[in-house]
């Protein structure tokens, strides 16, 4: 069974198709990243997911529990992190956790445990019965992820996470993220942080203009964009454009002091690069080779948007 | 459905929004000032029989303090971006909605008992009918704050916006209502104005409670108070599933 699974799941709002026809299925226990530009469709897509947005068409479960016709046992599986949503400011940051906990049914000594297991996990134990509207953008994060765990949630979803954070919050989040995936839960994140999602997700799907546009391991999309493998030299002199129009070199463009050459060869382009300098009696300073980037296979899907 | 879940989630609910929205010092405050002004208002100086016009005073309290506050928290909760996170908890549309009726009305049938509860010792005012009395407590809160919720409904994130849409839609529930004249002495349109507001039939069961002068019988009054209810509701859902479905 899939810890979550979407299938054919479609939204507008009024003419903008902001979710169109998008299907996932995450297995139990990994990290499952879901990458796109800014009004990609990744947070209305959560929403269809948690129950908050009801979808035009398609179905949505967690667990096997279809999240829009049973939402009440789909949500008990579930731990959100919405990407706008925050916490009661009117409470203190234990009370915000016991609340809901009791949403999730706990008894009393199974919340007051837990409370404090988390609040000593997130750094906050000493700002327990401090008011949320006392505590920093960061803070309060970490009190929003401390209530979306506070159950144990088997499925974990979170809406851009660390976006915004201070380092340590943001720290603190992943280090929590990665605990819980420990701890058996299946996560699932969204996020614009391509190095997050590089050094996190197991899976990550690329999603644009509301639809997915790739699905892997992040390894596998940056082989899937191998073209984007790059060398970058500089020279003691100046040089045009014309020095890189050869077979194997798809682009080449300035980069700072230096070029960067775009190749799917990068041993011939060295090669070539190399005799092109002795050629012209050019002195070559400094010379790299780079391996494909989830940022550029990233660019490369989204076509830059 | 799971019962057992949704109960849960109702009671949750009305906890919250009694800790956060109604057990607040100036909210209690001003539950408890505001009936000592419109008493002040409406009955020093002017020689009115207590006995005839309490009932309609009481109605009126219970009418703004059951729904005072209901129409601000899902603004409000939307605007402090917490609306969306009680979404994605264990809880269905019905559960914010009833949470937030009941949490209303435990504050309206709190007030009032406590204002007729003074009232009656210092005024030494009749009861022919406790147990009609409470009823009708429980019932007018109820009533009032099922309309507080419905007027939560709207698409928005600004209270001001709802605050308005409350006194514009409030007010007049209270002028065409029976407080002001007796409705034994209405006739023709001013009957027929006076029976679309659901304070009437309130005030109506008061006045059979407190005094036995009443113009409709008790279960006329129920029954009509009763079927308020369930529109205010049905309507509060049907609203705010749109909402849901808009994204709103």
């Amino acid at each position: 069974m899939n810890a979550i699974e979407a299938n054919n799941l479609c939204k507008s709002f009024g003419p903008v198709t902001a979710v169109d026809d998008v299907s996932i299925a995450i297995p139990e226990g990994g990290i499952f990243g879901f990458l796109g530009p800014n009004g990609a469709g990744k947070t209305t897509t959560i929403r269809m997911l948690t129950g908050v947005l009801i979808p035009d068409a398609g179905s949505a479960q967690i667990l096997g529990t279809d999240v829009h016709k049973d939402p009440l046992t789909a949500k008990l599986k579930m731990g959100v992190i919405p990407e706008s949503g925050t916490v009661y400011s009117d409470l203190t940051a234990r009370q915000n956790i016991l609340l809901t906990a009791k949403f999730y049914g706990m008894d009393r000594t199974s919340r007051e445990e837990r409370a404090g297991e988390i609040l000593a996990r997130l750094g906050l134990t000493e700002r327990r019965n401090d008011l949320v509207r006392t505590f920093s953008k960061g803070m309060r994060q970490r009190i929003s992820i401390a209530c979306a765990i506070v159950h144990s949630p088997p499925v974990l979803i979170l809406d851009e996470p660390t976006t915004g954070l201070d380092v340590y919050s943001r720290r603190l989040v992943i280090d929590t993220v990665r605990h819980m995936n420990r701890e058996g839960s299946t996560i699932l994140l969204t996020t614009h942080n391509i190095e997050e999602a590089n050094a996190l997700c197991s899976t990550i799907s690329i999603i644009n203009k509301g639809k997915i546009v790739a699905t892997g391991s992040p390894e596998k999309l940056k082989k899937t964009f191998d073209t984007s493998r790059y060398v970058e030299v500089s020279f003691d002199k100046p040089v045009g454009h014309e020095l890189f129009v050869v077979p194997g070199i798809t682009r080449a463009e300035p980069w700072g002091d230096k070029w960067r050459v775009y190749t799917d060869d990068p041993d011939r382009a060295v090669k070539h690069l190399a005799s092109v300098a002795e050629r012209d009696q050019l002195t070559i300073v400094s010379i790299a080779t780079s391996n494909p980037t989830l940022e550029e296979a990233f660019v490369q899907i989204t076509g830059g948007d | 459905m799971d019962w057992r879940i949704f109960t849960r989630s109702i009671v949750v609910i009305t906890e919250k929004n009694m800790r956060i929205y109604y057990f607040k010092g100036p909210v209690v405050v001003f539950g408890l000032l505001f009936p000592l002004i419109m008493f002040l208002t409406f009955f020093i100086g002017r020689n009115l029989d207590l006995v005839l016009f309490f009932p309609g005073f009481l109605g009126m309290m219970l009418f703004f303090t059951a729904s005072s506050v209901g129409p601000l928290i899902t603004p409000w909760e939307k605007r402090e971006k917490t609306y969306e996170r009680l979404v994605s908890l264990p809880v269905i549309l019905e559960s914010i909605i009833i949470g937030d009726l009941l949490a209303g009305a435990i504050f309206g049938v709190a007030i009032t008992t406590i204002v007729f509860a003074t009232s009656a010792v210092l005024l030494h005012l009749p009861l022919m009918n406790a147990g009609l009395l409470a009823l009708s407590f429980v019932l007018g809160s109820i009533t009032f704050a099922a309309l507080g919720t419905l007027l939560a409904s709207p698409a928005t994130d600004n209270p001001s916006n709802i605050m308005m849409l409350s006194s514009l839609i409030r007010l007049p529930l209270v002028f065409v209502s029976g407080i002001f004249i007796p409705l034994s002495q209405l006739g023709g349109w001013e009957w027929f104005l006076t029976s679309l507001s659901p304070l009437t039939y309130l005030v109506d069961l008061f006045h059979a409670s407190l005094n036995g002068d009443a113009v409709y019988p008790p279960w006329v009054d129920i029954l009509v108070l009763m079927a308020v209810i369930l529109v205010f509701i049905w309507c509060a859902k049907v609203i705010q599933k749109r909402n849901l479905v808009k994204g709103i």
